[in-house]
């Protein structure tokens, strides 16, 4: 179980990392180097995003992979393939992210049918709050893939409460409002909303949105269990290329 | 907590969770103002007073004597201030906003009509305006953007996807998550995460209801058919709600045909066979997207109905039956805007063509005793540019020529 993955290895590693990267940018074969390189950096956890052409949640750098991405031709079936090779080559947890049309274009059933027989874990969707969900979220299960769902520091506490009755695998909570990339402050009032998720959940959290300095994942050092960084190695790709990405998560810990 | 919105299967809020608690309190107080009878009266004084409500209705002599056909009668929403039917939602939203107490709007603009409408409000109300508005769709309709920076607002050119109207609106959400503190998002058609159809639409009712009255005053009977062109749906919802409780009365609603339905350059969702069910934007309705649920680039002659998606409401309306769906080419839409400022004296927006088109070309099926209502829904001044292009006019085209010499002199 994703759970018990996640709690094993925080106990053994303090903080856990998980890193994001869009299937298919700069393309599939560079998209597999970058993967290689950053489980080679220990990175414990990885989000595949299948790209769409309206990320309403994602800031302008992973907006332009997920154009650039499609623009190259990228389809949804390569992201299937593009997962079962790397849970064959890598032995951590692979998730998939993307955005609710995808999931709901294949048929709910199918991709997760899909998705378990890519040896993907868990699947982390942000337009699709489980009042829209039910049939999602019972997909999931039914394949036994976790689906993750969203706590953001504007749920009032009975919201929060609300989410985590859906709760699998571990909760990702968002720094602030606003989307990817931007940056965030990190403070005592992180880590209250930190504290008001605990009130609510006994799953493992991660916590993500402008983690992507060292400072930041050492003040989320025994706060969550895992800390992500999406964007920021995304831009270091950019500019330094798949090796720069490496070096960049081996100093992150 | 519930599934809340639907309309059959449409409709819904699917949203990042972030704006979840921002859309409880837009439903709350939307709530509250659908039940308060004194803030109808309220936003028909203000629209009386800052806009012309009631828009006329006008009887179209010189059409209905061309096309032998049934008599034309046409409501009038390119007479309200800032010149389309916009206005009635966003005056609406205004006051909302006030309301909650916040300070800032943004908006989405395709054609630039909302977005002009908008930074009126804005600049009445006293909030701060920002407007995102497609690259595209910046280049076409120009002068709308400069009037919108006259007003006050800052106007951001979008520069991501296929930059038209969606990429816009992802823009706007993008800056609502970010700021939903101060800011309201002043969403400009029937779309979106709910309340967003609801609200757009009963603000939008406004046109409906007056047309009814008027028309059962000057005809004494309820029209045959009732036209509207259809984008998000927001003007054709206005002037359909009139009417959904009058079965003999047919609706149709006439999309963006582009270079016709098979060339894949149109923006046809329901009538079109690139249609199909998906959920994007907040939504769940029919969108152009390809097998994989990617969103495909749309394309119109009218840059306010050159968007993926259509209001979940229209789309519930397709499945029951209750309203038709036709689409109108470009080349009809120029023919119609031709033929209206000649017959009529009237410069209909390239958007409201398409209603007009799609009556023109069904004229001679119906009977010269019958009657028909058609929602113009703006006028086509800011169109100069596009229309001056298509019929290809020389005098404009030295006029630009020598204006654009003065400058880089």
């Amino acid at each position: 179980m994703l759970e018990d993955h996640i709690r094993q290895k925080a106990k053994e590693r303090g903080i856990l990392l998980m890193a994001h990267v869009v299937v298919g940018y700069p393309d599939l074969e560079e998209s597999f180097e970058l993967v290689k390189a950053i489980v080679s950096a220990g990175v414990d956890v990885m989000e595949l995003q299948i790209p769409f052409s309206e990320p309403i949640a994602d800031g302008p750098v992973i907006l332009k992979a997920n154009q650039s991405a499609l623009a190259a031709g990228v389809k949804v079936e390569d992201c299937f393939k593009f997962a079962n090779r790397v849970t064959e080559a890598f032995d951590i947890p692979f998730l998939f992210m993307t955005y609710y049309n995808i999931v709901f274009k294949r048929g709910e059933e199918r991709f997760f049918a899909e998705a378990k027989a890519a040896g993907i874990r868990g699947t982390i969707v942000p337009d699709v709050p489980p009042e829209e969900g039910e049939s999602y979220y019972a997909a999931a299960l039914a394949h036994g893939i976790d689906p993750i769902f969203i706590l953001s520091p504007t749920s009032t506490q009975d919201r929060l409460a609300y989410l985590a009755g859906f709760g699998h695998g571990f909760f990702y909570c968002v720094a602030r409002k606003g989307i990817t990339g931007a940056k965030t402050t990190f403070s005592a009032e992180l880590d209250e909303f930190l504290s008001r998720c605990r009130n609510v959940t006994q799953l493992p959290l991660a916590l993500g949105f402008g983690v992507g300095r060292k400072e930041d994942v050492d003040f989320l050092n025994g706060k969550v269990e895992i800390a992500v960084v999406g964007s920021q190695a995304l831009r270091i790709l950019n500019t330094d290329g798949v090796e720069a990405v490496g070096n960049f998560f081996r100093g992150l810990r | 907590m519930e599934r809340s919105g639907y309309y059959g299967q449409f409709g819904g809020a699917f949203i990042p969770e972030i704006l979840v608690a921002t859309l409880e309190q837009l439903q709350a107080v939307f709530g509250q103002i659908k039940k308060d009878p004194t803030f109808w009266k309220a936003y028909q004084s203000l629209m009386s007073t800052y806009s012309c409500r009631p828009t006329p209705l006008t009887y179209s002599e010189n059409l209905t004597r061309h096309f032998k056909g049934p008599h034309f009668y046409i409501k009038r929403e390119d007479l309200n201030h800032t010149g389309a039917h916009k206005l009635n939602n966003v005056m609406g939203q205004g006051l909302v906003v006030q309301r909650m107490g916040k300070t800032r709007v943004v908006a989405e603009t395709g054609a630039g009509q909302h977005g002009v409408a908008t930074a009126t409000m804005a600049a009445k109300f006293g909030f701060e305006c920002t407007i995102y508005m497609g690259e595209v769709d910046v280049v076409r309709q120009r002068p709308n953007v400069f009037w919108m920076e006259q007003l006050g607002a800052t106007v951001v050119t979008v520069k991501d996807g296929s930059r038209i109207l969606k990429d816009a609106i992802n823009e706007a959400l993008r800056d609502w998550a970010t700021n939903m503190d101060s800011t309201h998002y002043v969403l400009g058609t029937a779309c979106g995460p709910h309340p967003y159809p609801e609200m757009v639409s009963y603000f939008q009712s406004i046109i409906g209801s007056e047309a009814r009255d008027q028309i059962l005053g000057k005809v004494g009977r309820l029209p045959n058919r009732v036209y509207a062109c259809v984008g998000g749906g927001s003007n054709a919802l206005g002037i359909f709600q009139g009417f959904l409780g009058d079965s003999e009365v047919e609706l149709v609603g006439v999309e963006a045909g582009g270079e016709g339905l098979k060339s894949g350059k149109h923006a046809s969702r329901l009538v079109s066979q690139d249609g199909s069910i998906g959920v994007a934007q907040g939504y769940k309705t029919y969108f152009l997207q390809n097998d994989d649920g990617q969103m495909l680039e749309t394309h119109s002659v009218a840059a306010g109905l050159d968007y993926i998606g259509v209001s979940p409401i229209l789309s519930a309306y397709h499945e029951q039956g209750r309203i038709r769906f036709e689409a109108a080419t470009n080349d009809e839409v120029l023919e119609a805007t031709r033929l209206t400022m000649k017959k009529e004296g009237i410069i209909p927006a390239l958007e409201s063509a398409h209603a007009l088109a799609g009556v023109f070309r069904e004229s001679s099926q119906m009977s010269t005793d019958d009657v028909v209502l058609i929602n113009l829904s703006g006028r086509g001044d800011k169109d100069i540019f596009t229309i001056a292009d298509a019929l290809g006019d020389e005098s404009w085209k030295r006029f630009i020529v020598n204006r654009a010499e003065a400058y880089s002199a």
